[in-house]
């Protein structure tokens, strides 16, 4: 049975006076990809941040499994629910260490498994992180998310800094993750990659959610915006 | 000479103060007048402060007076520190906890253990010398962890993201903080008798006092100055850290604001100076 893994009620947030996010309602299932679109500035990634709490909203809910998460403890909802940034963020040390950041109780077989996830080989967890690709440090990052195993993962434009054959390796990865249950919400600026991907689709414009519509009807619901006048909104991507 | 440095004495020091203006105004710096006024503002703040000194310090007075000099120098050393780090939010309470703690232990370690007796005489130099030296670290230690946190404010929210408390998200930047801001101190005291040699012991030398006193003196004192330092730049550091996060292990966006470096300030500060001279010269 089918439910819903994250949703906002009513939520708005400001930022040095000025509105982020106006009074957004959005609901991700607990399966497949939602994707969130929208022109730079629309408020994506502020509305992503606060599904783990990186962000506090200034008015509204945010519920993780129907349950308003300014009562949770924020690190383990963190825990819960993993975050793969925009840019990979390597920490000093091996890929192993990475891993450990987010899962110190994890033994090898542990950490080989999050890696096989994101689609890479155990061979890689003594590498020096800083020595990886661009690829392949994103999708070390993704299972340095995974390592904790996450009820769900939030992606901020994790393809944004790679080149096509990268992107495509870790598309290839989220849709995978996807198929094997772990319900992804998917930050993307890039209609062909919402189309590629996406379940759902949530279109943010100004800070509000202007469009939702089934994966099939991507281009049809970010087609529609692009179409529409732009207009001078909030920051926050 | 016993150090018995007369008035004509100073005079004939202000010869040393008259080649600087000379050279700035051969080489057009314009800092003429800059030079003339700090000297004799040094000058009459010090004879301000010994005839002061002479009071507080003197035979029959109360152990009391000093305190309250020492207290004196805690909040006006806090001040600066607010002044120069006003990025960060309630900086001024923070150095002010900072510099209480470092002449606690200070005052504690060197007096109770009867490295100095505790006289007057002893206590406003140890003091002021423990928290002048310490004050530039702590500038250093609370501007450099803004700085650092602002501009690794991604690998601090991919920590706090992967479920770890902010304590151990700004673990890593904080060491480089506190390394940053308590080397020089360590270099000051590796190279101490070698590069050079320090006031107390060169003020001790001249009084008249034999060198081998002055050493031990001296030695005493920069083993209080290196921990000092170390005290007040860990206290600052970590209570600075404690404010860059909310209660919910929430990364403050106040962390992006972030000025240049105190040296950099300083050197601008300098050219500033320097343009606003030649101005005048011009």
């Amino acid at each position: 049975m089918s439910g819903i893994v994250l949703e906002l009620r009513g939520v708005s947030l400001e930022r040095g006076g000025r509105r982020v996010l106006r009074g957004v309602d959005l609901a991700v299932p607990d399966h497949g990809i939602t994707v969130l679109a929208g022109p730079s500035g629309a408020g994506k990634s502020s509305l992503l941040r606060l599904f783990n709490r990186l962000e506090a909203p200034t008015s509204g809910t945010v519920l993780f499994r129907g349950r308003d998460v300014a009562g949770l403890d924020p690190l383990w909802l963190r825990r819960r629910v993993g975050m793969v940034f925009q840019r990979p963020t390597p920490f000093p040390g091996t890929v192993r260490d990475n891993l450990l950041v987010g899962a110190p109780e994890s033994g090898p077989a542990e950490l080989a498994g999050a890696l096989a996830r994101a689609g890479l080989d155990e061979g890689f967890l003594d590498r020096p992180a800083d020595d990886l690709s661009g690829g392949e440090l994103q999708r070390m990052c993704l299972a340095r998310a995974l390592a904790p195993r996450p009820e769900v993962l939030l992606l901020d434009e994790p393809t944004s800094s790679l080149d096509p054959r990268a992107r495509e390796v870790v598309e290839r990865t989220g849709l995978r993750l996807a198929r094997e249950g772990v319900p992804l919400v998917w930050v993307t600026h890039d209609m062909a990659q919402g189309e590629r991907v996406a379940d759902r689709v949530a279109v943010l414009v100004d800070g509000a959610v202007r469009e939702q519509g089934h994966g099939s009807r991507v281009r049809e619901v970010l087609g529609r915006e692009d179409a529409a006048p732009a207009a001078g909104g909030p920051g926050g991507g | 000479m016993e150090g018995d440095v007369g008035a004509l004495g100073v005079l004939a020091s202000l010869s040393l103060v008259a080649i600087a203006a000379l050279i700035s105004a051969r080489l057009g710096l314009g800092l003429e007048l800059a030079i003339g006024g700090a000297a004799a503002r040094a000058l009459a703040q010090l004879l301000l402060v010994g005839a002061a000194l002479g009071i507080v310090i003197g035979q029959d007075q109360p152990l009391a007076w000093s305190w309250l000099w020492v207290a004196g120098i805690l909040l006006i050393a806090s001040w600066v520190v607010w002044r120069r780090a006003p990025e960060l939010p309630g900086v001024f309470w923070l150095a002010l906890a900072a510099n209480v703690v470092t002449a606690a232990v200070v005052a504690g370690l060197v007096f109770g253990l009867g490295v100095f007796p505790l006289e007057g005489r002893t206590l406003i130099p140890v003091m002021g010398m423990t928290i002048g030296n310490a004050l530039t670290a702590t500038v250093v230690a609370a501007t450099l962890l803004v700085r650092e946190v602002g501009e690794r404010r991604d690998d601090v929210e991919a920590r706090l993201a992967l479920g770890r408390p902010w304590q151990d998200a700004v673990r890593p930047h904080l060491r480089a903080v506190l390394r940053a801001a308590i080397s020089p101190q360590i270099e000051r005291t590796r190279h101490l008798g070698t590069v050079f040699l320090p006031g107390a012991m060169v003020g001790l030398i001249l009084a008249g006092v034999d060198p081998l006193d002055a050493v031990l003196v001296q030695g005493a004192l920069m083993y209080v100055i290196l921990g000092s330092v170390a005290t007040s730049t860990a206290v600052i550091a970590l209570g600075a850290a404690h404010r860059l996060f909310t209660r919910d292990h929430r990364l403050l966006p106040l962390a992006r604001a972030t000025g240049p470096p105190p040296e950099e300030r300083l050197a601008r500060r300098a050219l500033a100076l320097l343009r606003r001279g030649g101005d005048r010269a011009g």
